[in-house]
């Protein structure tokens, strides 16, 4: 029934964004207008993509790190994951010779973040962690907008493992506050690298530069809805998998492994699948903020904790809600656009506000 | 009747990763099905990390641990929650639930991956909350609940489960007279009743005296007398373990101890 719903708002969500826009067509000719098949539709699919992506993202980060209070812009993954994408396309610029080199940096950088995150929780490297490594240094060389989620998952890896680092500072228990403080610092950090970067890069080159400082869909097209299309289902398909074992983290990491979950491996597989989901969404659309922190609670709400349920209502409601901001952000003062991110800070920050009161009173 | 050995620790010797000294040495315990074994001890005696070592969670320094008569680490998480229900001395409620979604959790080992909760399952729930007597709890916010109703829930989610091993780690902590009373007298008709084996960690000499088959005493990680009760609980160990004078008489057949006050003169 609630799935019956959501499908019906989602296609709702979409037809609006098909109706409305700066051109003002007139009814009868948007089934045969290019405006609608090439500029809005790849915009509503992949702001609903990119939003399922955040929502989904954030909900299980929320079970992994036991806090109610993460998503993935709050931990720092989309700072790392834009400055992933954005150092990919900077090393590019100064030309042909620079490319093997770019790719070597990419390449050692990958490699030395991936040894390190293979090094957690534990002392031993997990030789299945490196292979991910190396095929995301492989990537690197990819062309065009292929490889940028990759880079950007390098960039989130990273930013999650040093958050995580952070956070377990002082004890083997995660402490919440250094978690978010860490989160948003290594964010800072990592946004003003990239905003360096921008600076530093040649406009003509990095036309695209603030898509990735402020989030948007100006960029969208076919190819990045097909990029989406070819990252996303991956790690959605091992999260729903890792549903139940989520339901138990809750209880506590010991707790859940008394009632048959495999803790250690499910918290490198959350990761992972979480930073990758991550990575898409900044790689085609920027750092988005709020939608993975305000998606998961709305859905808890109405249809309960359970991630079963939880994780499909969070893509679908993340979907919805970000496909309607992109409406909103590209026709309130049309013709000319606000960012998305905007948007969805106005919605996302008094809900972080109200959460925020409300976690520390109790 | 010959009753089958569930978990069996011999010589068993651990430390944590960082520890100073070893958390537990040579420590040995044989807990068939059908018995209650309490494992009495001073705060940091070790008993929590005993549970650990039992189940596999601790690495070995010497000795081995077997459950049904496979080394525990060989057996993977899932299957050792088909068998063991653990309750926990802590646990975080992150976000607000219901008390059947808390009992349903023990159902979870048993659930295949994409496969829903069948009419087994909920039997399974319903009969652990009954067995519990909390089966007019089931649709309470589980933040609503007295201290007393929380541990019944708990333990229904463990015997959700359908465990032959229960192991409670200081199930009755903070609960009145009444309700550490009926906890226990629960515990024991389940041990009696359904054949199950049970763990417990207790702080409550007296009553682990009086519900349990057999009393292992830890002190500093080692074992300071392990048995009967009647032979365990002697004056002279207890004083020696827990650091205080104590006198011991018999009530109903079982030990009880009465801590003393300090005379003036002994100060």
């Amino acid at each position: 029934m609630k799935y019956v719903v959501l499908a019906g708002a989602a296609l709702a969500t979409l037809a609006a964004a098909l109706l409305v826009g700066p051109a003002n067509l007139p009814l009868a000719d948007l089934p045969g207008s290019a405006i609608v098949w090439q500029l809005r539709l790849p915009r509503a699919v992949l702001a609903f993509l990119v939003g399922g992506a955040l929502g989904v993202a954030g909900t299980s980060l929320q079970a992994l790190v036991r806090n109610p209070l993460a998503d993935p812009f709050l931990l720092g993954l989309s700072g790392g994951a834009g400055l992933g994408a954005v150092a990919a396309i900077a090393l590019h610029l100064p030309g042909p010779w620079a490319l093997p080199l770019a790719a070597f940096v990419g390449a050692v950088g990958a490699m030395a973040l991936v040894y390190r995150l293979g090094l957690m929780g534990g002392a031993e490297l997990d030789p299945r962690i490196l292979l991910l490594g190396g095929v995301a240094a492989i990537a690197l060389h990819l062309p065009g907008p292929w490889a940028l989620p990759l880079a950007a998952f390098v960039g989130a890896v990273g930013a999650m493992a040093l958050v995580y680092r952070l956070g377990l500072m002082g004890g083997a228990e995660l402490d919440p506050r250094i978690l978010l403080l860490g989160g948003v610092a290594v964010g800072a950090f990592a946004a003003a690298i990239t905003t360096a970067l921008v600076s530093l890069a040649q406009a003509t080159e990095l036309r695209n530069a603030f898509l990735w400082l402020w989030g948007g869909f100006s960029g969208a097209s076919w190819t990045t809805v097909l990029v989406m299309l070819a990252y996303a289902p991956l790690p959605l398909g091992v999260l729903v998998a890792s549903a139940r074992p989520l339901d138990l983290l809750a209880l506590g990491e010991e707790p859940a492994q008394y009632l048959g979950a495999d803790v250690r491996r499910l918290k490198r597989v959350v990761y992972l699948a979480a930073s990758l989901l991550t990575a898409a969404a900044v790689a085609v659309a920027g750092v988005i903020g709020f939608v993975g922190l305000v998606v998961p609670h709305l859905c808890r709400l109405v249809w309960g904790r359970l991630h079963r349920t939880l994780l499909p209502t969070a893509f679908l409601t993340g979907g919805i809600l970000l496909a309607a901001a992109d409406t909103l952000a590209r026709t309130v003062v049309a013709p000319r656009e606000l960012p998305v991110g905007i948007v969805t800070a106005l919605l996302g920050v008094p809900v972080f506000a109200f959460l925020l009161r409300r976690w520390t009173v109790s | 009747m010959d009753r089958e050995l569930i978990v069996a620790l011999r010589g068993v010797t651990c430390r944590y990763p960082d520890a100073a000294r070893d958390n537990l040495v040579s420590v040995s315990l044989e807990l068939p099905a059908g018995e209650l074994h309490a494992v009495l001890g001073p705060n940091g005696s070790g008993k929590t990390t005993l549970v650990r070592a039992a189940l596999g969670l601790v690495p070995l320094v010497a000795g081995e641990v077997e459950i049904l008569g496979r080394p525990a680490h060989t057996w993977s998480r899932r299957a050792l929650a088909r068998l063991v229900g653990v309750l926990p001395q802590r646990e975080d409620n992150l976000f607000p639930q219901r008390v059947r979604e808390t009992v349903l959790l023990g159902r979870y080992p048993h659930l295949s991956l994409f496969g829903g909760v069948g009419a087994t399952d909920r039997a399974a729930v319903d009969g652990a909350l009954a067995a519990c007597d909390a089966a007019d709890l089931a649709d309470r916010w589980l933040w609503t609940l007295s201290g007393g109703e929380y541990q019944r829930v708990r333990l229904a989610r463990a015997l959700a489960q359908e465990p032959r091993l229960l192991v409670l780690d200081e199930p009755t902590a903070s609960l009145d007279l009444r309700h550490e009373m009926e906890l226990f007298e629960l515990v024991r008709t389940l041990v009696d009743a359904q054949g199950l084996g049970v763990l417990m960690i207790t702080h409550h000499v007296n009553l682990a005296a009086r519900f349990a088959d057999r009393v292992l005493l830890l002190s500093e990680g080692r074992p300071a007398g392990a048995g009967a009760p009647g032979d365990v609980l002697t004056r002279d160990t207890v004083e020696r373990v827990f650091a205080w004078p104590v006198s011991i008489a018999p009530f109903e057949g079982r030990p009880q101890m009465t801590p003393l006050r300090l005379r003036k003169e002994a100060r």
